[in-house]
C-alpha cells in the first residue's frame, strides 16, 4: 500500500485529508470523531476575537441543490463563525492537539481588519500548540457585511497586510484562505505572497441563492419569510476550484506557492486531480457533511489503490503532475482532429446523442439508417465537439477518435504537425507577425 | 367413469375470512411520491422515445415521466390523459412488459426498464385525488352521436366526442358500465371500485349521457340508431365464447370463464362464491390466466392450466404466466381436451386431454392422453363477436367487423373499435385508441 503520509508546510500527516473549517471541525467531540475515522487533519471551526460569542440564525441555515434521487450536489449556507465562546475552544484545541500528535490540527482566524485584534488573537492561540492558522477571507455571507472575510479576501492589499501581521506576530505557518468571489484569483494569491504567507487554500464558498420558494417568495432558507446569499459548496463547486488553484499553480509570481485545495472534494478522484493540479493536501466539508466521516476510509483505500497501480509511493510523486498541461487556448493543437464514433455494441438507442447534435450542434447523428433506428456519425458533419459524449447515459459508448489525412468535414489535409491559433492563418496578429 | 374417487367437491368459503383480502389486493401497490421520484430519475427522456411508440395510444411518456420528476403529477396526467382518457385503468392493466416496458432502452441496457405504468398510475390517481377534470368542451356543436357499449373502446371514443362539443348518448346492454373493465380485468389489478370511479370521472366532462339496460338488436335496430344520430360507433365487444366441443359441455361443472370472472368482479363478499378444489382451465390468453389465478386465490387446491402448444405460443405474457405460476397454479402445455369425465350424477369429474405436437406450423394429437380430475372445468378458448344484432348491415371479416383504418365500418354514418372489430389486440389500451381515432375521424367527417 502506497505511502500517504504528507508533509504540508513541514506539517506531518498521516494522509492528504484534511476536514475544512466548518461545522465538521466546530469542537472537540467532532474532532475526536473525524480522527477516530481516520482523517490526517483538520482546520477547526474560525475563531474570532474574544468578547461576546457570534450569534447564528435560529432558523434553517442551508439551502440545497439535488441531483437524481436526491443526491446532494451542493450545499449553501449562511452560518457564520463559530458561535462558542473563545476560552473554550481553545482549552479544547489543546487538548485535542495533545491526544492526536500525528494528526494535523490548523487554526482558521478572523477577526476585525485592524493589527490589534490579529495580534492579541495571535498570541492567545499560541499556547494551544496548534501546527498553524488559516486566515478566513473567504466567507462570503454575513461576517462580510461587517468588513471581514470575503470583503478582505476581495481586497488584495488588505490580504497583504493581514498577511504580513500575521507573519510577524506567529511563528507558526501561516495559509491563507481564498474566497472564489472575485474576478482574478491571481490578484490575491499574489498579495498572499507578498504579504509572507506559506500557503494559500481555496476555495472558501460561492456566494450564492439556491432557490426560491414559489409559495412564500423567499429565497431559501428562508428565516421568516427573507433569505440573504449565502456560500455554495459541495461537488457542484468543484470544477470552479479546480480552475482557480490550476490559475495560481501555473501564475508565474505564485508558481510554487503551496496550496490546500477545497471544493467539493467526494471520492479519492476529486482529491487525486486537486492533488495534481499542485495542492499539498485537501480540505474537505459538504461530502462529510453528507455521508460523515466514515467516507474518509474510501477516500484512504482509493488513492493508495490508484498510487500502487500507478507505481507512485508517495503522494509528492504526482503532485502538480497536470499543471503544465493546463495551457491557454490559444495553445492548444489545431491539427488535433477528432470524430465521435459510437459503438453500437453498446449503444442503447435512446437518441440522446442524435438530438443534442441535432437540435443544438452540428447535425452529425443519424437516427434512421435504411429505415431502421440506428445512430451512427456523420464525418461529414462532426466538428468533435463530444457533447454526445458527454449525453450519451452508457459510459465507454462513444468515443472521441483522432483522425489523419483529410478530414470529411472540410476537405482539407489534417496538418500532421503541432498548429496552434498564434500560427493560425486566420488570426490577424499571427498575419502581422508573417509579414 | 369417474377419474378419482372423490366426491366432487365445490364449494364457497375455502379461506379464512381474513384470507380473501389479502389474496385480492393490489397487484402491483401505488408509488408514494418518493417512489415515483426515484423511478422518474432513471428515465432518459429518449429521442423519438421507442416506449412511445409502443403505446397503442401514443402517450408521450418522457414527457410524462420529466412532468413527474419535475414536480407536475397533475400536469403529467394531463399529458397521459390528452391520448388515453383511460390512461388510469390502463396503468394498471396493461401488459407493459410487452408494450412501453418491453421497449424501454433501460431494458436493454440493464434489464430493468423504468416502471412505466406505475408511474402512469401515480400521475393518474394524483389528478384523480386532487384536481377537477382536466379537460373542456369546446363549444357546443348540436350534433348528436350515438355509442354503442360503455367499454374502454365506446367511453374512449364518448370522451373525445364530447370533448370536441358532440352530444354522445352511451346505449349500454348491461346495469353497470364499464365494459370488461368493470366485470372482467382480474379482480387484483383494478381494486377499490376503480372502474367506477374512473368511469366517474369520464362522464365529469358533460355531454354524455349513458342509457344502461339498453341493447342493440334487442331494444333498437342499427337502422334507427344511424337514423336518429348524426353518427355511430360500435364498441361491442365479445358477447360470445368458443365452444370446447366435446359431449357433455352443458354439465354441471363445465363454466365458461369470462362469466365466472364477471360474476366473482361482482361480488360483495368472495367468500360466497364457490368454487371447485381441483380445477382445470383449458386455454392459452389471459383469460385463462386470470380465471386460474383467481380461482386459486379463491382456495382450490390443484389448478391447472392446460393449453395446446407450448409456452411461448401463449397469448397471455410470461410474465402474466409468471403471476399465475407464482399464485400456485400449474401450467400444462401441448395437451389438448379430448373427453369430458362425469360423475354418477352427470357432473363434471375430471377431462381426458391427448398430447399435441407441432410438425410443419400444423397441430396434430399424438394418440397419448392423459386425464386430470377435476371439480371443475374452465373454458377460456377465445371470446367470439354476436353479430346478430347488426342484422346483416355491417360486413364483417374473420368474424368481426372489417373497419378501415379511421375506424369507418361499411355503413355509412357508422365507426367500431374495441374487440368487435377485426385484427384489434384483444387489449384495454387498443380499445381506447380505437375509440379516440373513430371520434377524430367522426368529427373530421361532421365538420367537413
Ligand atoms: C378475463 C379478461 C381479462 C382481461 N384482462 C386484460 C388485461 O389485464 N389487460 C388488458 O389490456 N386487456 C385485458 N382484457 C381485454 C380487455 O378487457 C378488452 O380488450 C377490452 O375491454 C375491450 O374493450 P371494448 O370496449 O372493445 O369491449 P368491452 O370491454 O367488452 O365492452 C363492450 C361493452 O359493450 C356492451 N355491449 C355488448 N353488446 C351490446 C349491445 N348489443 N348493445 C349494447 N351494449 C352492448 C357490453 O355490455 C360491454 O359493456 C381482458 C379480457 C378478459 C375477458
Ligand atoms: C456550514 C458551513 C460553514 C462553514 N464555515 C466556515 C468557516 O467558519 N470558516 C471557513 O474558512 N470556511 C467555512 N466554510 C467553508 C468550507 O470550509 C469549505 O471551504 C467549503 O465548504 C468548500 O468545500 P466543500 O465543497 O468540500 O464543502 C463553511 C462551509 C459550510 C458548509
Ligand atoms: S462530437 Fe459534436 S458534432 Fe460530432 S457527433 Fe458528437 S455532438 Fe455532433
Ligand atoms: S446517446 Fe449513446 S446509447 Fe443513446 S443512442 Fe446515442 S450512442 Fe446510443
Ligand atoms: S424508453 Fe425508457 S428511458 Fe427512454 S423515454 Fe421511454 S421510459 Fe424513458
Amino acid at each position: 500500500m502506497a505511502d500517504l503520509t504528507t508533509e504540508f508546510l513541514g506539517i506531518k500527516s498521516p494522509n492528504p485529508f484534511w476536514l475544512a473549517s466548518a461545522p465538521p471541525t466546530d469542537k472537540a467531540y467532532n474532532v475526536e470523531r473525524a480522527f477516530k475515522a481516520g482523517w490526517g487533519g483538520v482546520v477547526w471551526k474560525t475563531l474570532g476575537e474574544e468578547g461576546p460569542p457570534i450569534v447564528n440564525v435560529n432558523g434553517p441555515r442551508y439551502g440545497v441543490i439535488h441531483g437524481p434521487d436526491r443526491r446532494v450536489l451542493g450545499l449553501n449556507n449562511i452560518e457564520l463563525i463559530t458561535d462558542r465562546p473563545l476560552d473554550v475552544n481553545l482549552r479544547e484545541i489543546k487538548q485535542v492537539k495533545r491526544d492526536w500528535k500525528d494528526r494535523a490540527l490548523i487554526i482558521s482566524l478572523m477577526v476585525p481588519c485592524e493589527e490589534g485584534p490579529w495580534k492579541k488573537i495571535l498570541g492567545e492561540i499560541e499556547d494551544t500548540e496548534a501546527d498553524g492558522i488559516e486566515l478566513n477571507f473567504g466567507c462570503p455571507h454575513g461576517m462580510s457585511e461587517r468588513g471581514m472575510g470575503a470583503s478582505v479576501g476581495q481586497v488584495p492589499e488588505y490580504i497583504e497586510m493581514v498577511t504580513r501581521w500575521c507573519k510577524q506576530y506567529t511563528r507558526m505557518p501561516v495559509i491563507v484562505k481564498l474566497t472564489p468571489n472575485i474576478t482574478d484569483v491571481r490578484y490575491p494569491a499574489r498579495a498572499a505572497k507578498a504579504g509572507g504567507a506559506d500557503a494559500v487554500s481555496l476555495i472558501n464558498t460561492v456566494s450564492s441563492i439556491t432557490s426560491v420558494n414559489l409559495d412564500t417568495f423567499s429565497p431559501e432558507p428562508s428565516i421568516d419569510g427573507k433569505g440573504s446569499h449565502g456560500g455554495f459548496c459541495g461537488p457542484a463547486v468543484k470544477p470552479i476550484a479546480l480552475n482557480l488553484v490550476a490559475e495560481i499553480a501555473r501564475d508565474a509570481e505564485t508558481r510554487g506557492l503551496p496550496i490546500s485545495g477545497i471544493g467539493g472534494i467526494t471520492t479519492w478522484r476529486d482529491a487525486a486531480e486537486f492533488i495534481a493540479l499542485g495542492c499539498g493536501n485537501v480540505q474537505v466539508c459538504t461530502a462529510a457533511m453528507t455521508y460523515g466521516f466514515k467516507i474518509v476510509e474510501e477516500m484512504i483505500e482509493g488513492l493508495s489503490d490508484w498510487m500502487d497501480q500507478k507505481g507512485y509511493t508517495s503522494v509528492s510523486d504526482f503532485t502538480g503532475k497536470a499543471v503544465p498541461n493546463v495551457t491557454d487556448w490559444q495553445y492548444l493543437n489545431l491539427s488535433y482532429v477528432t470524430k465521435a464514433k459510437i459503438d453500437q455494441d453498446a449503444c442503447i438507442k435512446c437518441g440522446r446523442c442524435h438530438i443534442a447534435c441535432e437540435d443544438t450542434s452540428h447535425q452529425a447523428i443519424t437516427s434512421m439508417v435504411d429505415g431502421e433506428r440506428k445512430f451512427e456519425v456523420i464525418d461529414e458533419e462532426c466538428v468533435g465537439c463530444n457533447l454526445c459524449v458527454d449525453v450519451c447515459p452508457v459510459d465507454n459508448c462513444i468515443s472521441m477518435e483522432r483522425i489523419s489525412g483529410v478530414d470529411p468535414r472540410t476537405g482539407v489535409e489534417i496538418n500532421p504537425e503541432y498548429a496552434n491559433w498564434t500560427q493560425h492563418p486566420n488570426n490577424p496578429a499571427s498575419k502581422v507577425a508573417a509579414e | 367413469m369417474a377419474a378419482t374417487d372423490h366426491e366432487r367437491d365445490v364449494q364457497a368459503n375455502r379461506l379464512e375470512s381474513s384470507q380473501y383480502d389479502r389474496n385480492f389486493s393490489d397487484i402491483h401497490p401505488a408509488l408514494n411520491r418518493h417512489e415515483a421520484l426515484v423511478e422518474a430519475d432513471r428515465c432518459y427522456f429518449c429521442y423519438d422515445a421507442p416506449c412511445m411508440n409502443a403505446c397503442p395510444t401514443g402517450i408521450d411518456i418522457p414527457m410524462f415521466i420529466r412532468q413527474i420528476s419535475a414536480d407536475n403529477a397533475n400536469g403529467s396526467a394531463k399529458t397521459i390523459l390528452s391520448e388515453n382518457i383511460l390512461g388510469g385503468m390502463c396503468a394498471r392493466v396493461c401488459p407493459t412488459e410487452t408494450l412501453c416496458e418491453e421497449v424501454c432502452v433501460r431494458e436493454t441496457s440493464e434489464g430493468k426498464p423504468v416502471k412505466i405504468g406505475l408511474l402512469q398510475r401515480y400521475a393518474t390517481d394524483h389528478l384523480m385525488n386532487n384536481a377537477e377534470h382536466p379537460f373542456s368542451r369546446a363549444k357546443e356543436t348540436g350534433k348528436k352521436i350515438a355509442v354503442v357499449g360503455a367499454g374502454p373502446g365506446g367511453l374512449s371514443c364518448a370522451h373525445r366526442l364530447a370533448m370536441h362539443g358532440h352530444d354522445v348518448t352511451i346505449f349500454e346492454a348491461r346495469e353497470k358500465s364499464g365494459g370488461l373493465n368493470e366485470y372482467g380485468i382480474a379482480a387484483y389489478k383494478s381494486v377499490d371500485g376503480f372502474a367506477q370511479s374512473e368511469l366517474d370521472f369520464i362522464l365529469q366532462i358533460g355531454g354524455i349521457t349513458i342509457e344502461n339496460g339498453k341493447a342493440l338488436g334487442r331494444d333498437f335496430t342499427i337502422a334507427q340508431l344511424a337514423k336518429d344520430h348524426d353518427a355511430v360507433f360500435l364498441g361491442m365487444g365479445l358477447a360470445g365464447v368458443n365452444a370446447l366441443g366435446l359431449d357433455g359441455e352443458d354439465a354441471d361443472g363445465v363454466v365458461d370463464a369470462v362469466d365466472y370472472i364477471a360474476d366473482l368482479r361482482q361480488a360483495d363478499d368472495l367468500s360466497k362464491l364457490p368454487v371447485g378444489r381441483r380445477i382445470v382451465v383449458i386455454g392459452g390468453g389471459m383469460t385463462a390466466i386470470d380465471a386460474a389465478t383467481q380461482t386459486k386465490l379463491l382456495g382450490a387446491e390443484e389448478v391447472t392450466i392446460a393449453y395446446r402448444r407450448g409456452a411461448e405460443n401463449m397469448n397471455a405474457s410470461e410474465y402474466e404466466q409468471e403471476v399465475a405460476q407464482t399464485n400456485g397454479v400449474t401450467i400444462r402445455h401441448w395437451l389438448q381436451p379430448r373427453a369430458l369425465q362425469r360423475d354418477a350424477d352427470g357432473a363434471i369429474s375430471g377431462i381426458e386431454l391427448e398430447y399435441t405436437k407441432q410438425t410443419n406450423g400444423k397441430l396434430t394429437g399424438t394418440g397419448e392422453t392423459t386425464t386430470i380430475a377435476a371439480d371443475q372445468v374452465f373454458k377460456a378458448i377465445g371470446q367470439t363477436f354476436d353479430g346478430a344484432p347488426l342484422d346483416d348491415t355491417i360486413v364483417l371479416e374473420k368474424g368481426r367487423i372489417k373497419v378501415d383504418a379511421d375506424r369507418r365500418t361499411s355503413m355509412k354514418g357508422v365507426w367500431a373499435g374495441g374487440d368487435c372489430i377485426v385484427g384489434g389486440e384483444d387489449l384495454t389500451v387498443a380499445a381506447v385508441e380505437d375509440g379516440k381515432l373513430a371520434a377524430e375521424s367522426i368529427h373530421a367527417t361532421l365538420n367537413a
